[in-house]
């Protein structure tokens, strides 16, 4: 149970030490392990500590936290459709980011703006889907796919009235850009403070991926349990957003390429898709660094590009 | 050693009247059978004993508490329920099915132990599923998932067990085979109350009987008394002939002016 964990945190360790390295300037491993050791020369420090580091944390960081929530809508939905941004939560995001880019505010208030429209994305798609008391999986996925559209119109409509000089700004924001990251800290420590969290419920989710009324024969209390998740898969979410702007994929592919390996167990899935997560956007930020260098893609194509043909050839595998 | 009473109880079936209120003693070393029509209330009734629906009225009682005073997990560990209809949104093996039912017994950070897989091995032994326990669930058959699904509860252990319908899909080798196995545990010191469609099999393997009319109306007791040919024509609405073989009173619909005339 232990040692899939092992191997991807070792992984992770990896894409983290290649992100390190590669770049517009390379560093080779030896002047690498001076920096770590607090030597080497003062460009290479300031080069790894204060610019690639942040930056390869904050990938991460959003990585794992997109994951994660993705992992755990699966659960809640008992959907493997599911993902935040199925749900309609980063259109939210994107609607806030834009409105404060609109309006010419700096980058603490689009991180602010995008957090907000994350949150208020949630408690709409739940507030409607919840109404009339009946709450059902369906009725809360079709909510959250009418109310992604939505959002995706507006965004839309914002693009069409913005003067043209504010466009590239947005559309990078829209594709998911690492670079946006000014601190990888809230996010990292959103993502540990989640798993630990997290982790006492795993044996509960397992028991509600067989559906409610088997959990709560089973001694789930169910209702708490659901609203937990959303929450907390909200919260992860409208974090990830607000570090890196949208960034798809990540959400729907890396759960599902870790139960096609894995199984099931979300003890095993949870932390696994913090780290296959994080390492998927770590690698993916350092190929849109790197790829047509000096210039950089937005990370969220990447991940597009990377974790399709990925997801396909497992699905295609497993039967 | 549990006992589940029903005081007062109205199940709550949208757009019937109330009817006959049930006080029901379910004890240990009992095997009840639950006769009645299609949409008389069984499984409405089965899951609100299992506090997993609200009662119109009246009240369930596990050990003389209410169940609405006790936490789920604390219900768990002393009642199961296998369900009619199960959701397998999410593949999984019949071995990890059957330790699900190690989940009320386990506090959050723990996970099964030697003697979780232990029970979860013998169940499936007890319900010859044991050959099965790598495969995934949605390539078996429907018999066999019925199987696993009662391996979960026996893994699970608790004294109270509710099934809804535990011989469906099931051939007529395992129907005896669930049917034994039912009553040998009843006979151990669990309580055991299912739903069935089959009179004959409740008729040889019950001790008691709860029919359930579709109008509301019920009567329960001892299985000898409650089977009355001329009660169970009225309850299924189907003229029926008695003979007697392998020992006990069978009961087969007639096959031609099968209406009661009151019906």
């Amino acid at each position: 149970m232990i040692r899939p964990l092992l191997s991807l945190g070792l992984l992770a360790c990896a894409a983290m030490v290649l992100a390190l390295g590669l770049g517009s300037v390379t560093v080779p491993l030896p002047d690498l392990w001076q920096v770590v050791q607090g030597e080497g020369s003062a460009l290479n420090r300031t080069l790894l500590m204060d610019l690639r580091l942040p930056r390869t944390l904050a990938a991460f960081a959003t990585g794992g936290l997109l994951a994660v929530a993705g992992a755990l809508m699966q659960v809640l939905l008992r959907n493997p459709l599911a993902d935040p941004y199925v749900l309609g939560l980063s259109g939210g995001a994107a609607v806030g980011a834009l409105l404060a880019m609109l309006a010419g505010m700096g980058t603490l208030l689009i991180s602010g703006s995008a957090f907000a429209g994350a949150l208020l994305a949630t408690l709409l798609v739940f507030g409607l889907a919840h109404g009339t008391g009946s709450w059902t999986p369906s009725r809360l996925l079709l909510t959250g796919v009418v109310v992604a559209a939505g959002w995706g119109a507006v965004i839309t409509l914002m693009l069409a009235i913005t003067p043209s000089y504010k466009l590239p700004g947005m559309l990078y924001w829209l594709m998911g850009d690492v670079s946006y990251a000014r601190t990888p800290w809230p996010a990292m420590i959103v993502l540990v403070f989640s798993i630990v969290l997290i982790m006492p419920l795993a044996r509960n989710l397992n028991v509600l991926a067989r559906g409610p009324m088997q959990a709560a024969a089973l001694g789930v209390a169910v209702r708490p349990l659901e609203w937990t998740i959303y929450l907390l898969a909200s919260l992860l979410t409208a974090t990830a957003v607000t570090t890196a702007g949208s960034i798809g994929f990540v959400g729907l592919i890396v759960p599902h390429m870790l139960r096609l390996v894995l199984g099931n167990d979300q003890r095993i899935i949870l932390p696994a898709s913090a780290l296959a997560g994080g390492t998927l956007l770590v690698l993916a930020d350092t190929l849109a660094r790197t790829a047509i260098a000096p210039e950089q893609l937005p990370v969220g194509v990447i991940t597009a590009l990377l974790g399709v043909p990925t997801f396909l050839y497992l699905l295609h595998r497993s039967r | 050693m549990s006992t589940l009473h029903s005081r007062d109880l109205v199940i709550n079936i949208p757009g019937r009247s109330d009817g006959f209120p049930l006080n029901l003693n379910i004890e240990s070393g009992q095997t009840w059978g639950v006769l009645g029509p299609n949409g008389a209330g069984k499984t409405t009734l089965l899951h609100t004993l299992a506090g997993l629906l609200p009662a119109r009225s009246g009240q369930v009682v596990l050990n003389d508490a209410s169940l609405k005073e006790l936490k789920r997990r604390d219900i768990a560990r002393k009642m199961g329920l296998v369900f009619q209809e199960r959701q397998d949104s999410f593949p999984a093996t019949v071995m990890e099915t059957a330790l699900i039912g190690r989940h009320p017994w386990l506090s959050p950070w723990e996970s099964e132990q030697g003697e979780d897989q232990a029970l979860a091995e013998q169940a499936l032994a007890a319900l010859e599923v044991d050959h099965l326990s790598d495969r995934m669930l949605n390539t078996l058959s429907g018999g066999e998932r019925q199987r696993v699904a009662i391996a979960t509860l026996m893994t699970q252990n608790p004294d109270v067990w509710l099934l809804d319908e535990p011989t469906n899909h099931l051939d007529l080798h395992h129907q005896v085979k669930v049917m034994n196995l039912l009553r040998d545990q009843a006979q151990s010191g669990k309580a055991v109350f299912m739903c069935l469609h089959d009179l004959n099999l409740a008729a040889r393997w019950c001790s008691h009987v709860l029919l359930l009319y579709a109008n509301g109306d019920a009567c329960w007791g001892r299985a000898d008394s409650m089977l009355e040919p001329s009660a169970l024509e009225q309850l299924y609405n189907q003229k029926l002939v008695t003979v007697v073989a392998d020992g006990a009173s069978l009961f087969v619909p007639v096959r031609s002016g099968s209406k009661l005339q009151n019906g």
